[in-house]
């Protein structure tokens, strides 16, 4: 592996390799929990904190793990600390805790995490790791807060539920996009995401596995 | 991942597995059981403020209950017993067991209850500068053929009802059972409950008085068909805002919020 800058390590996944965007992994949270900015940034940081605790966790004990039982074991500690995540917001943010319901859980299965766990933290050493699972974190965040932001405030008007646009039943002239509350939105979205940054960065654009075969002469 | 000698090795795969699955059990119990007590005091204040949000359903649908408070009052003195969680207090159970209740004088138990639980819970929603916006009581009493269960829910000041809610009747369908009506709950909004001498005046007129014109601001008015019903409900607001009910707290409500 060549080695980078921290900066680097951190910035990176922040657009030039985006884990949404770029990998297009943990799809199926961000759709879930972006209803409103405030979900979004709360599954952000338990992200953010699950990456880079099992980043470094794995990259640690990276030299003991045998080869066959790898995956089970990272599955463990991040299982484990999503579990502990989701204990703490249950005590301290029950609230918030309620509106993400299964999907601080479901972080386990979110690819991201295991990805990063899996390709980078195995080959990397401590610091690095943990900056490596901060920046993907910020970058799934940042995704998530733009996606999260946009669907607030067209679905609902307000930000963060601070209301901002007044709605057509209060008397004001917003109409809410009722469709930015459900989840085929956040797919628009997000597509939109990665058009436009492949519209900027083209080399994120990939090749085509397979061309599709010209229809031949047409039907003669 | 060829770092080391012979990583591979069943023995190995075995040890390192044993030993991250042991540290992260250790994690997770640690946290979880460190941490449950809050937990369980959440889940409680949720519970109470599920019962509330019920409570207020259809009669108060505005009122938030984010600044809620839940405490259990000693209906003798009027004063808060903190030595009882109000989300584990059981009020009918209470009501049921000698040992936590007391026997309603004759002449008080307007509600016919014939006894009544030592404690009682009583939620107030504050405003965000702390004052008293809405005192939330539970009563019962009995009505013409069954119990009757209702929220009664009061002003900031003690003194003004802002509204009774029968959640829970057995009357009969279609007479008694108007007690549930809406519209007619409706007339409680607003009414004072005591005259000038403190005396308590709120009730249902069910014909009874012949100075009826003088309470009519006290007053709401009877159901055709169902009397018994009606002084039952009568009775049972009368009762629970009176001394024997939770007249000493109302007191004290009074005495500290001017």
């Amino acid at each position: 592996m060549m080695k980078d800058s921290y900066w680097k390590i951190l910035t990176r996944p922040l657009i030039d390799e985006n884990p949404l965007t770029l990998q297009i992994l943990g799809i199926c949270s961000a759709l879930a929990v972006t209803t409103s900015l405030d979900t979004a940034l709360l599954m952000s940081l338990v992200v953010v904190c699950v990456l880079a605790l099992g980043n470094g966790s794995v990259s640690l004990i990276r030299r003991q793990l045998p080869h066959s039982v790898r995956i089970i074991v990272q599955i463990t500690i991040i299982a484990s600390l999503v579990i502990v995540v989701d204990q703490i917001l249950q005590a301290y943010a029950f609230e918030m805790s309620k509106r993400l319901s299964v999907f601080v859980g479901l972080v386990i299965t979110n690819c991201i995490v295991l990805g990063r766990a899996q390709s980078y933290a195995m080959h990397n050493g401590f610091f690095a790791s943990v900056l490596d699972g901060i920046g993907n974190g910020l970058g799934y965040s940042l995704i998530l807060i733009i996606v999260g932001a946009i669907r607030e405030f067209f679905g609902k008007g307000s930000l963060l539920n601070v209301q901002i646009l007044v709605p057509v039943s209060e008397g004001g002239a917003f109409e809410p996009l009722h469709l930015m509350l459900l989840p085929p939105s956040a797919f628009f979205i997000i597509g939109g995401l990665i058009w436009f940054i492949r519209r900027k960065r083209p080399q994120q654009v990939e090749q085509p596995e397979f061309s599709l075969r010209a229809r031949e002469q047409g039907s003669k | 991942m060829s770092e080391t000698a012979n990583p591979d090795s069943t023995a190995r795969a075995l040890g390192v597995t044993l030993a991250v699955a042991f540290v992260c059990a250790l994690l997770v119990s640690v946290v979880a059981v460190s941490l449950r007590p809050v937990q369980q005091a959440n889940i409680k204040a949720e519970r109470i403020n599920q019962l509330v949000r019920e409570a207020l359903s259809g009669i108060e649908p505005a009122l938030k209950t984010e600044n809620l408070e839940a405490h259990v009052v000693e209906l003798a003195s009027g004063k808060f017993d903190d030595s009882i969680d109000p989300a584990d207090f059981d009020a009918e159970a209470a009501a049921n067991n000698p040992q936590t209740s007391v026997e309603i004088p004759r002449e008080l138990d307007l509600a016919r209850l014939k006894r009544r639980a030592l404690h009682a819970q009583v939620y107030l929603l504050r405003e965000s500068d702390g004052a008293i916006h809405t005192i939330i009581l539970s009563v019962s009493g009995r009505g013409y053929q069954s119990i009757l269960r209702a929220w009664l829910l009061l002003e900031g000041n003690a003194s003004t009802v802002r509204a009774l809610k029968i959640y829970q009747q057995g009357e009969t369908p279609g007479v008694g059972s108007r007690v549930e009506d809406p519209d007619w709950q409706a007339q409680w909004r607003g009414r004072p409950i005591y005259d000038d001498e403190g005396v308590v005046r709120i009730g249902v007129d069910t014909g009874r008085g012949e100075d009826s014109d003088m309470y009519a601001k006290y007053q709401v008015d009877g159901i055709s068909g169902a009397t018994r019903t009606a002084r039952g409900v009568d009775g049972m607001v009368r009762f629970w805002l009176g001394e024997f009910g939770f007249g000493p707290f109302l007191q004290r409500i009074r005495e500290t919020n001017p």
